[in-house]
């Protein structure tokens, strides 16, 4: 595919927060990476600037993490150079990518979890040496000056195992601080984090800044980082698509069409169209977890042949229904599938009986081929059945298809999403249990998507509840849409009367 | 952190003391099993210093032993060089051989480091059966030398060996280096991002390893006299090294010590089950590894932490 990139989009004078006099201190030109016939990165040119953030955005599958992996050398360049204040590192070991002064804000790392957040602060900064065998004390006080600085100075004694989310990022960012990186990468900044948290990763980021640090934002869309970032850089199937600075980039025509689908449009049956009798049907249902009471008398019903969406935001409880539905917690009330109550059954008997759970953790075997993934998932057909439910996937996710022998690892993170949802087809479910699909992925990858369910419900029988928090991709396809908050449901209704009913309150 | 946890030294100093008293009161016939025991016990912890802190498992530990003991046992025998002269060689054979493996198997990825050890100890075996000349062969190697003859006399030098290793591996793991060793086999991208030489570190703790394996090897030939495949490369005997590692606690280094000791006691209590006493060990090896995956001093350790 041919991008259009904007003349003059190269230059990035467009911003005002830049100095213009600052030198360049990472050059990146020309970086291609292959990964067998699949070109991730494609002749990217970069530059950053000290005291300057950069936001590198782009949807899934679009290059963004590889060309950070390449910089920090996790990752080896199949082309292109990389120079960090003149000095060229591209294929250098990440180690040595670090003492040259370059550092990574990982988005999941693993502490060591029987060492205290103190002691990991100090890990990152002890010198590469095999002959410190005694603990230098003013390792210990800059760590703890670190730890202070992240807000982590109240639990410096714990363990990391101890800590909510937001701690365990500050002390992903406690370790960038002390390695004092001339660059700093941060992979998905926000990802996971409540709005009092974004404020304060903000500020610290803006921190780096003022110290003249060079920093670069990793992250899906430009809405995200646009409050922080002195510049953006737009990345699509590994090649630049726009540069500038956050609104230029927000209004770019490739960089709309890239990230925006159409409106939303709705297509929904009449619920009397459906057979009388639902195929599943919850009443009443109460889950506890702990103390904590994830849902309280929730109750839905599906028809068979239904598309029914449940939208929530995070922790709303779709998850625990779902689980509920499947038999993986134990629950109260009732629920009733093809007319037989659940209650008592294990999970594998509920699977059996036709309800099949697509977990918004993909869980694919990564090492196995697009083709044995679907293969695994068929295990019960007969050959012929086999073929014929792998054909009509294959018809329904044409890039699965083309990707069948690549393992699954190498997938992109939509691609992967297609391939659980296909998986999940060639169980042949009577009621399939989408969770959350869209979690992750860009709008382009989306809009796919979307196509390919709605083809899944033009052209079979198949009955789908779905749970979403994106209500662009959950309204099109429903029939009806329920609405969960704070583990209660809230609305119910056809999906073209939800803007009008709770739109306003919900977007 | 402190190199040497009190609280640690505080129960080992007295069960030191006690096993040092017990030549004392103890027949010499048990003072030979607890030798035994307790090189037996430098093994595993050397091994946990791989296996606990560079996350790395090595399935040959008696690829180690085995070239220091043999190493040793060989110039002793052929060369008739002094004990003191055959032990450093020994134990610079291994950490020479220990390194020619370790560099390039781990320079690749998952489980092959494991299966690139596994095959190094039957390369080993195969050796000295070849060299029968050389290395004795299959009858074994004598050496001419021992240390001494006096039972309580080896008891304790095992006894003090194995208190000394542990205290330098026990040092050695939770000094900075240890902290960066436990980071590289936990997370080595992360490591690796922070500027650690992930390689470098995990190559290092093989080194020391070797070193501690192949010197207790050492240390074996001259106690027993002797040296044989069947006692010191065998693959089974790396297998008792490693359930006497994982039985004590991962990453704690002086469980390999309390697993050794329990799986040679237990052996020996065992003994009048004649061949059902190995099945019976194995049994309880298993039981503990899949029930308490964390081993003895583990499960302690992680209470704490919690």
């Amino acid at each position: 595919m041919t991008v259009a990139v904007r003349p003059g989009s190269q230059s990035p004078a467009s911003s005002a927060a830049v100095p213009a006099a600052a030198e360049p201190c990472l050059t990146v030109r020309g970086l291609t990476k292959r990964y067998g016939g699949l070109v991730a990165v494609k002749g990217v040119d970069l530059d950053l600037r000290p005291g300057e953030i950069l936001g590198l955005i782009g949807p899934n599958g679009s290059g963004k993490s590889t060309v950070m992996k390449l910089v920090m050398g996790l990752e080896k360049p199949s082309a292109g150079s990389i120079r960090l204040d003149g000095t060229e590192i591209a294929g250098w070991p990440s180690h040595r990518v670090a003492r040259a002064g370059i550092g990574l804000v990982f988005q999941h790392a693993r502490p060591l979890m029987r060492q205290t957040v103190l002691e990991n602060i100090s890990l990152a900064l002890l010198p590469d040496s095999l002959l410190r065998l005694a603990a230098d004390p003013a390792v210990g006080e800059r760590a703890k000056a670190i730890a202070e600085r992240v807000g982590l100075g109240a639990v410096i004694d714990r363990r990391p195992g101890t800590l909510p989310f937001a701690d365990l990022r500050r002390l992903e960012l406690a370790r960038a601080i002390a390695r004092d990186p001339r660059v700093v990468l941060v992979d998905e900044p926000f990802a996971g984090l409540t709005g009092p948290e974004v404020a304060a990763f903000s500020e610290l980021i803006r921190g780096f800044r003022d110290e003249g640090k060079a920093v670069l934002l990793v992250d899906h869309n430009v809405k995200s980082v646009a409050a922080l970032v002195d510049r953006v850089f737009a990345l699509y199937l590994g090649e630049r698509i726009a540069e500038g600075s956050a609104e230029a980039v927000m209004a770019d025509p490739t960089v709309r069409r890239v990230y925006l689908g159409g409106s939303i449009e709705t297509a929904a049956r009449p619920e009397a169209s459906f057979k009388s009798e639902p195929l599943l049907s919850v009443a009443g249902v109460d889950v506890l977890y702990g103390k904590a009471q994830a849902l309280r008398g929730v109750s839905i019903h599906v028809h068979e042949g239904e598309f029914v969406s449940v939208v929530g935001l995070n922790g709303a409880g779709k998850t625990t229904l779902f689980n509920a539905i499947s038999g993986l917690v134990p629950h109260a009330g009732t629920i009733r599938f093809d007319g037989r109550d659940l209650a008592g059954q294990k999970a594998a008997a509920i699977a059996r009986a036709g309800i099949v759970q697509v977990p918004e953790t993909r869980e694919l075997f990564g090492d196995l081929s697009v083709r044995e993934n679907l293969d695994l998932g068929g295990q019960h057909l007969t050959r012929a059945e086999a073929d014929r439910q792998r054909d009509w996937l294959y018809d329904l996710f044409p890039i699965l298809k083309d990707r069948e022998r690549q393992t699954a690892r190498t997938l992109s993170g939509g691609e992967q999403q297609m391939l659980t949802i296909a998986r999940a087809l060639m169980m042949r479910p009577r009621l399939l249990i989408l969770d959350e699909p869209t979690l992750g992925l860009a709008p382009v990858i989306l809009e796919l998507l979307s196509k390919a369910l709605e083809r899944m419900r033009a052209t079979t029988p198949i009955t789908v509840l779905l749970g979403e928090q994106n209500v662009t991709f959950a309204l099109p396809h429903a029939d009806r849409v329920y609405v969960l908050e704070q583990a209660r449901i809230v609305w119910e209704g056809p999906p073209d009367r939800f803007a009008g009913e709770m739109g306003s309150k919900y977007l | 952190m402190t190199l040497l946890p009190v609280r640690g030294l505080a129960i080992a100093l007295p069960i030191l003391v006690a096993a040092a008293l017990l030549p004392l009161g103890v027949s010499g016939y048990i003072l030979g099993l607890l030798t035994i025991a307790y090189y037996f016990a430098v093994f595993a912890m050397a091994w946990d210093l791989l296996f606990g802190f560079a996350g790395e498992v090595n399935f040959g530990p008696t690829f180690l032993i085995g070239l220091g003991a043999y190493g040793a046992g060989i110039l002793n025998s052929r060369y008739e060089l002094p004990i003191p002269w055959c032990l450093a060689a020994g134990t610079a054979l291994a950490v020479v051989g220990g390194l020619a493996l370790a560099v390039p198997a781990l320079k690749v990825r998952g489980p092959y480091f494991g299966l690139i050890t596994l095959v190094a100890v039957l390369l080993l075996q195969n050796m000295i059966v070849v060299f029968a000349d050389v290395t004795g062969g299959e009858i074994g190697l004598t050496v001419p030398d021992v240390i001494t003859i006096d039972t309580n006399t080896n008891y304790w030098l095992a006894l003090g060996f194995m208190a000394v290793s542990g205290v330098i591996l026990t040092v050695i793991s939770r000094s900075p280096a240890g902290l960066i060793l436990q980071a590289a086999g936990q997370d080595p991208v992360v490591a690796g991002a922070l500027g650690f030489n992930v390689a470098k570190h995990k190559i290092a703790a093989f080194a020391v390893s070797a070193a501690f394996s192949g010197l207790a090897g050492g240390l074996v030939v001259f106690y027993m006299g002797t040296a044989s495949v069947g006692t010191l490369i065998d693959t089974a005997v790396g297998v008792q090294v490693i359930i006497a590692a994982v039985l004590g606690g991962r990453r704690t280094i002086v469980g390999g010590a309390l697993g050794a000791v329990f799986l040679i006691a237990a052996g020996e209590l065992l003994r009048p089950l004649g061949a059902l006493s190995t099945f019976v060990v194995s049994a309880v090896a298993l039981v503990v590894i899949l029930f308490v995956p964390t081993g003895l001093l583990g499960l302690a350790s992680l209470r704490r932490a919690q």
